[in-house]
Order: C-alpha cells, then sequence, then structure tokens
C-alpha cells in the first residue's frame, strides 16, 4: 500500500482506497464489525500489519482457503494480540536495523472483541502499554461473548440479557456494571486513548488516524452492534451505534496521556442524553426491563448512565 | 477441498489476500436492496455515499466516469442486511423480499 | 575444519550462561521471556549483554509466560530469529500457544530449565514440564551438561530454522543440577558461530508486500491435512539433525547423537534415561561391570521426535532396559518415557523386558543406591519373569 499523506474521511477519498477487508467474508447479515474495519482501513497511513484476537471477525474473515483480508494479518489465540503485536513491532524494526527486513516502520494493530479485551486477554493488554510498544490496539466491542453464543462479558451492559446472564423471574439480566476499559487503559497514561463508533464515521476514522501517528501506545474502544446477540434489526446496526451515543451509554472521548480528557464532537454537541430507554427497546436482549417489577432496576441503570456521563463532562470540563 | 497435505501452503497460511472474494455470500439474503436514482445525492453530484461507506459486505458499487455518476449493488455479496437502506439520507433505497 | 584451541574460550559456566552465551552468539532478533526460577539466569545474562551493547536484538520483558510465547510467534512470523525461555509454571501457563507456535510452524528456540509442575509449588528438577508439553509438536532436546546445552542452543537454531523442518524447538536442562552448577565450557569465537547458524531465511512471513493470513480458520475439510504435515516435518528432524551435526561435529569435535550409548554392545541390562542422570547412570555401570554385570546405558537427548527405531537398534539383544524417569504420567498404562521405549520395542525379535522406574520428582535426589536398586530389581524380575507396569524408587512407602 502506498503511504497515505492524509485519512480518508470525504467518499471521494474513500473510494480512491481499497478497502482493506473484501466481500465474501461470513459475518453475519448487518453486522457491524465490518463496518469498522473498513474505516479502519480509511485510516492507514501506509504499511500495516495486524494482529487479531480469536473472535467473530477473526473467525468468519479467515475461513480456510478464505481470507477477506488484503493486508498482512496474523492470528494466534484468543487472548493475546497484543503480545504478538509486541513480537511483531521488536521484530520488524530489529531486522530493519540489520537489513533484513524491507520496511522501516510499520504500522501495527492489534485487534480484539470485547471478550478478548475485557476479560481473557486483558493482561497482554495492560502489559504491551506498560512496555509502550508503539501500537494502536482496537477493541470492537459487541457487547458479550457473540463467537461463542452470546455469552456475556465484562465489556455486557447492566440489564443486557445474555445466555450467561438470563433474564428470569428473579435476576434481570446483567446485573453488574461494564467495565470501564478505555478509562483503565487511559490510566496507563498512553499517549493516547479514544472511543468511537462506525455512525460518526468522520470521528472514527480521525482518531484512528491520530492512533496511529502518535510516538508509542494508542487504545481505540470501538463499539459495534451485534444483530443477531442483541436481537435487533440487522438494518439497525449504525444507527444503534447513534444511539449509543446519545443515550450516554457509549459517549466519545480522546484521553491524551492519561490526563488530557477530550469530549469529541458528537457528545459535545448533546444538550441532554436521550432516556437510555429509548435504546433498551430496539433490542430484544433488553425486553425484560420493561416488566413492571424490573421499573426500578431499569431506573437505577439511567441513574448509573447519567452520573456516569456528568463524571465524564467534569472530566473533559463540558457543562 | 480436494488437495492432498501436499497441495495446499504450510501451516494454513493464505497466500492470496482477500480471495474470500470467491465466496459468494448473497445466497444468504431473504430481503434485496433496491435504489432509485432519482433522489440519491451521489448520482446527482458524487457527494454522500453513506450506503458506500456503512455497507458491511462491500457490495454497494458507486463509480464515476466522465462526470457522470452511476449507482449497482453487487448482489454477489449483498446479505440484505438493510443498513445502506436505514442508513440513506434521501430515501433512495427500499428493502424488496426475494 | 576444526577451530584451533588458542580461538576457543575456556570458562566456568552453569547450564543457565552457557545457554545465555549460546543465544548472544547466535545473534536474536527477538527474545520475549518472563522471569521463573531455575531458568531467569538466562535471560537476567542476555539482559546484561543486551544492556552493554553487546547483542543486536529486542528483549521484550512481557508480563506472562503467555505473552512471552505469543510475542515470540508474532517476532517469528515476521521472520526473525527468536528465542525464549521457562520452566515448570511458566512452560505450563505457555501451554496453549506452544501447540499454536508449533503448528504454525514457528522456528522458536526454547531453552527450559526443567522443573517440577505444582503442586505442592517445587522449584526443583523433574521433567514434569517437559513431558507436558511432549504432544505440543515441538522438537524436544535434554541436554547432560553445561557444555552440551550450549552446543545445542547453537544447534537448536540451525535445526528449527532449517526448510525441511520449520518447527519449534525445547532444550532442556536439569534445573538446578546443570543449570546452577557451575562447569567448563568451551566456547567457538564469535565469526565461527555466525557461520555456522547463518542467518535465519524465513518463508511465508509476516510483509506488507505480499499480504499473507496466517493463522485463520481451518475446519473438518482442511485442519487434518495440516496435521499431517506437520507430522511429516517433525519425522523428518533426525536426518536433519544428523546432518547438522555432523557440520558441528567438525568445527568441535563434539557430537551427542539422538541418544549416546554407554558400553551398550554386549548388556544384558540397559539403564534409559535422560539429561543429568545420563551422568550418574554410566558410573553406576562401570562400577556394576567392575563385578562382572554387563550393564549398558542409553541416554537419550531426542525425545521429540521419539528415535523409535534407532533406540530398538542400539538396545539389540539385551535382556532388559531399565528406564528411569522424572515425570508421571498419572494413570497411564506407564509413564511418558517407558511408553516410548516399549512401544519402540515391540517389534522387537527378542522383545526385552522394558522396566519403568520414576524417580527424582520434585528434586528427590537420584545417587547411584537409587539405580542400584532398580538394576537388582530388574534382575529379579527377569528371574521372576514378570515386572510391575511401573515403580516409584526413592519415595517413603
Ligand atoms: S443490504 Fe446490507 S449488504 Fe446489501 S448493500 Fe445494503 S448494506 Fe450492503
Ligand atoms: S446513501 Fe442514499 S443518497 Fe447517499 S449515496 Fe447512498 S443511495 Fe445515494
Amino acid at each position: 500500500m502506498a503511504t497515505e499523506d492524509k485519512p480518508a474521511v470525504s467518499i471521494k477519498d474513500m473510494l480512491k482506497r481499497e478497502p482493506i477487508l473484501s466481500s465474501g467474508h461470513r459475518m453475519c447479515a448487518g453486522c457491524a464489525a465490518p463496518t469498522v474495519v473498513k474505516l479502519m482501513g480509511m485510516a492507514l497511513r501506509g504499511p500495516t500489519i495486524v494482529c487479531e484476537n480469536t473472535g467473530c471477525l477473526e473467525v468468519a474473515t479467515t475461513i480456510y482457503p478464505y481470507t477477506a483480508w488484503k493486508i498482512p494479518w496474523i492470528h494466534v489465540a484468543f487472548e493475546n494480540a497484543a503480545a504478538v503485536a509486541s513480537g511483531v513491532i521488536e521484530a520488524t524494526k530489529v531486522m530493519y536495523s540489520k537489513g533484513r527486513y524491507e520496511h522501516e516502520h510499520v504500522d501495527v494493530i492489534a485487534l480484539g472483541g470485547d471478550g478478548s479485551s475485557f476479560d481473557i486477554g486483558f493482561g497482554a493488554i495492560s502489559g504491551a502499554m506498560e512496555r509502550g510498544h508503539d501500537m494502536v490496539y482496537m477493541c470492537y466491542d459487541n457487547g458479550a461473548y457473540q463467537n461463542t453464543g452470546i455469552q456475556r462479558s465484562g465489556a455486557t451492559f447492566t440489564g443486557q440479557e445474555t445466555t450467561t446472564s438470563w433474564a428470569g423471574s428473579k435476576i434481570p439480566g446483567k446485573l453488574e456494571r461494564k467495565k470501564p476499559l478505555a478509562e483503565i487503559i487511559a490510566a496507563h497514561r498512553i499517549p493516547y486513548v479514544a472511543t468511537s463508533e462506525p455512525y460518526n464515521y468522520r470521528d472514527f476514522i480521525t482518531k484512528f488516524r491520530k492512533a496511529l501517528e502518535v510516538e508509542g501506545p494508542a487504545f481505540i474502544h470501538a463499539f459495534s452492534p451485534c444483530p443477531r446477540g442483541w436481537r435487533s434489526a440487522t438494518g439497525a446496526s449504525i444507527s444503534l451505534s447513534k444511539l449509543a451515543v446519545e443515550t450516554g451509554l457509549h459517549p466519545l472521548y480522546e484521553v491524551i496521556n492519561g490526563e488530557e480528557w477530550i469530549m469529541s464532537g458528537p457528545s459535545k454537541r448533546i444538550k441532554e442524553l436521550k432516556p437510555v430507554d429509548e435504546y433498551f427497546k430496539t433490542q430484544g436482549q433488553f425486553k425484560h426491563l420493561f416488566k413492571p417489577e424490573w421499573e426500578d432496576f431499569r431506573k437505577r441503570i439511567q441513574d448509573q448512565v447519567t452520573h456516569d456521563w456528568e463524571l465524564l463532562k467534569k472530566k473533559c470540563g463540558v457543562d | 477441498m480436494s488437495e492432498k497435505y501436499n497441495e495446499i501452503p504450510m501451516a494454513g497460511n493464505i497466500l492470496e489476500p482477500g480471495n474470500s472474494e470467491k465466496y459468494k455470500t448473497g445466497g444468504w439474503r431473504a430481503e434485496k436492496p433496491i435504489h432509485n436514482n432519482e433522489k440519491c445525492l451521489w448520482i446527482k453530484n458524487g457527494t454522500c455515499g453513506r450506503c458506500w461507506i456503512f455497507c458491511p459486505d462491500m457490495s454497494v458499487i458507486l463509480t464515476e466516469k466522465d462526470g457522470k455518476y452511476s449507482y449497482a449493488y453487487n448482489y454477489d455479496y449483498c446479505k440484505g442486511c438493510g443498513i445502506c437502506a436505514t442508513e440513506c439520507p434521501t430515501d433512495s433505497i427500499h428493502m424488496e423480499k426475494e | 575444519m576444526s577451530v584451533p584451541k588458542d580461538k576457543i574460550t575456556v570458562e566456568g559456566l552453569t547450564g543457565d550462561a552457557a545457554i545465555a552465551h549460546a543465544l548472544k552468539q547466535a545473534d536474536l532478533d527477538v527474545l520475549a521471556a518472563y522471569p521463573i526460577t531455575p531458568q531467569t539466569i538466562i535471560v537476567e545474562d542476555y539482559q546484561r549483554f543486551a544492556a552493554d551493547g553487546e547483542v543486536n536484538a529486542a528483549v521484550i520483558p512481557v508480563e506472562s509466560e503467555h505473552s512471552a510465547m505469543s510475542a515470540c510467534v508474532g517476532a517469528s512470523a515476521v521472520g526473525g530469529r527468536v528465542a525464549t525461555a521457562s520452566a515448570s509454571a511458566g512452560l505450563a501457563l505457555m501451554w496453549e500457544i506452544l501447540y499454536v507456535a508449533a503448528s504454525m510452524r514457528m522456528p522458536i528456540v526454547f531453552t527450559v530449565a526443567n522443573r517440577a509442575l505444582s503442586g505442592p509449588i517445587n522449584i526443583h528438577n523433574d521433567h514434569s514440564d517437559g513431558m507436558g508439553m511432549r504432544d505440543s509438536g515441538f522438537i524436544q532436546l535434554y541436554c547432560q551438561s553445561s557444555q552440551e546445552a550450549y552446543d545445542t542452543t547453537l544447534m537448536a537454531f540451525r535445526l528449527a530454522e532449517h526448510h525441511d523442518v520449520l518447527l519449534p524447538v525445547m532444550v532442556g536442562i536439569d534445573g538446578f543440577i546443570v543449570s546452577h552448577n557451575v562447569e567448563r565450557v568451551e566456547m567457538l569465537p564469535d565469526d565461527v558461530v555466525e557461520k555456522f547458524v547463518g542467518v535465519r531465511v524465513p518463508i511465508q512471513n509476516l510483509n506488507p508486500n505480499t499480504p499473507l493470513t496466517l493463522g485463520p480458520l481451518a475446519l473438518t475439510d482442511y485442519y487434518f491435512e495440516f496435521k499431517e504435515q506437520q507430522s511429516r516435518a517433525i519425522m523428518g528432524v533426525p536426518k536433519v539433525y544428523k546432518e547438522i551435526e555432523a557440520e558441528f561435529e567438525k568445527i568441535t569435535g563434539r557430537k551427542y547423537g539422538l541418544f549416546e550409548t554407554y558400553k551398550t554392545e554386549d548388556a544384558d541390562i540397559i539403564i534409559l534415561a535422560m539429561s543429568s542422570m545420563g551422568g550418574t547412570a554410566k558410573v553406576v555401570a562401570d562400577a556394576l561391570r567392575e563385578r562382572g554385570e554387563k550393564i549398558g546405558v542409553i541416554r537419550l537427548k531426542m525425545f521429540r521426535p521419539f528415535p523409535a527405531e534407532e533406540i530398538a537398534k542400539a538396545v539389540g539383544d539385551a535382556k532388559a532396559v531399565a528406564v528411569f524417569e522424572k515425570a508421571m504420567s498419572f494413570g497411564g498404562a506407564a509413564h511418558p518415557l517407558a511408553v516410548e521405549v516399549r512401544t519402540a520395542l515391540y517389534e522387537a525379535k527378542e522383545r526385552p523386558m522394558v522396566l519403568d522406574f520414576v524417580v527424582g520428582l520434585g528434586g528427590r535426589d537420584v545417587p547411584p543406591t537409587t539405580f542400584v536398586d532398580g538394576i537388582e530389581k530388574t534382575k529379579e524380575y527377569l528371574k521372576a519373569g514378570k515386572a510391575p507396569k511401573y515403580e516409584t524408587l526413592g519415595v517413603r512407602k
């Protein structure tokens, strides 16, 4: 791939680039993850290698003998893309210095779903961030272990029903709150952390490019709707990303060096959050919350989201 | 799929980038997107392109030739998710049962 | 051509230090490792070489052994020369990635100071870690001395990176017994090592010029074919190893073979053991021969692939093979080494009796008397014409 001076954020520029993922992949209809990858591709600036954790995206894009990837790609296991990427980065640098690798610099991206990023691969990410390898780690968060059949993860929302957090007569889905992964990674004081989602695609691409450009590790938490697991309309995935921002469930922000918090445009423009009910209504996985017995529980979720939103505004200096 | 062990690359390595294009996913479709040129911003002046940007299956084909813009779908891969129809700001796309 | 004596550096080195020197001379690109006793010195020494600018390699001080092996796979996939080191629980934490490293055909050199697995937690030597990874697809070479560890580590890169092989290699030394014991080691001059190990020539690596997909999903239609490839690759290892060792012998005069034989030609009873036990076994054989007992020793170096035919040939007409091994496969028909040996000898015309003595677990001393004890039992069993499937020696019972 030729070196690209700037990311493609207009349709004209995007069409000039070849998407890094080709058709014929076997992600479910309406899954947002391939779009997330396509947008990622619009941000690339030169030679790139992708290291990916096991997950929906990994499995469904590389079913032998077919691959949807048009750039160098490696998968090793579920929980170790950050560690694999560490090895890739250091090897390219040393080998270049010995005249055994052509590229002086390769952008290395580690990719993982929420299960592999929030849970099982968390230690590997933390280690890689602490060591300061110049990589971008992107988590595409579809809110559960969708690949293995919709089990709860650290990224699952409170109240969300999964096959390991059932909505029963006694328990209304997941009781615990979502792990604030981006904040935890920001606490590593790495140069760049951002949250994103595909609806605000310019914001997404611009942030991903920034993540590539900073020296040292960067982390992107990308929201990625999953119609199958969420029991939502296949055509709604992009609009649900938008709604997640508008309800404050997935606010958009950046954190520079772990200390400078910046609210991103789409979140900054919000005068008042939309009620989380609007989001919940769109998906079968939250249907039970509208039963009268869970009225209070639903209100508590709203309070929590509002509280977190206020806290974020304060950190970002927004009133 | 008839290759013997020594007729395929080592370790499952896939040597041909993007060869998933040989695998057609159009058959998954229950509904198909139909596009109407009339109000479409791409056709009008080569702007918008939201359907192309959001399509998870790279199945929207936007082309330009001598200042003329044209629109098509690649139904070999389109899974009929309806994202393009939902995200079109001008209601230029509707879904039809297959 | 043999290296002149005055060009050779002689030093008293522990097994760990000897390996660290070999790694330094092998001109690694990446070493990723995590500390664990008794392997740690390998990484500490190597880090010191790095701190003093004596090596041009990236050292990745990962946050776990799982990530150590993962980073090695990443670096190896780029085409680098890569090594790591571990033991025991650390090796066990790598377990998942060991299989992936082998199946992705990554020529990683993995030096191990073999140590007991928990629990109870125990830092001393046995072979339960190595045996735990026996089916991972790694080549396994167990060494008896610091010198052998140095030599084998150098040869391991040639073996791993050979295009007919492309498999990871474990180089094992007995924890503490060899890893921490100072022995005389002859080291080759840098330029000789450089010439011998050469530079890795990767094929199908991660490279933006030719975008490959490595590590895809392969289901019922292809998975088995990749396993067939892998199995054939490892079965071809002895041939390549012998070629490499012949070259090494020309330079150094040293060779070890797939296994070492000691007075086996006319032996009635052959002791078969690995690693540091080989030395003790030879002493025992000599002592018993003075009493007129025909005892021989096979000290096995290459456990994977297991040189079954060669072992059968070396056993020849012996009446019994007394296996002394430092690992258990709980509930197995026998323990790992004896299972291999029994299988190797199954086709023999005069099938010898194969005794399985489990010894030395958790660093329990294996003195000459333990071997003598085993030999005495072997003689009894030969007389009786039957023997237990296995026995533990040196345990209070
Ligand atoms: S229906 Fe879905 S897959 Fe088909 S073109 Fe529209 S967005 Fe793409
Ligand atoms: S989203 Fe609608 S208006 Fe925009 S280019 Fe596509 S069809 Fe035309």
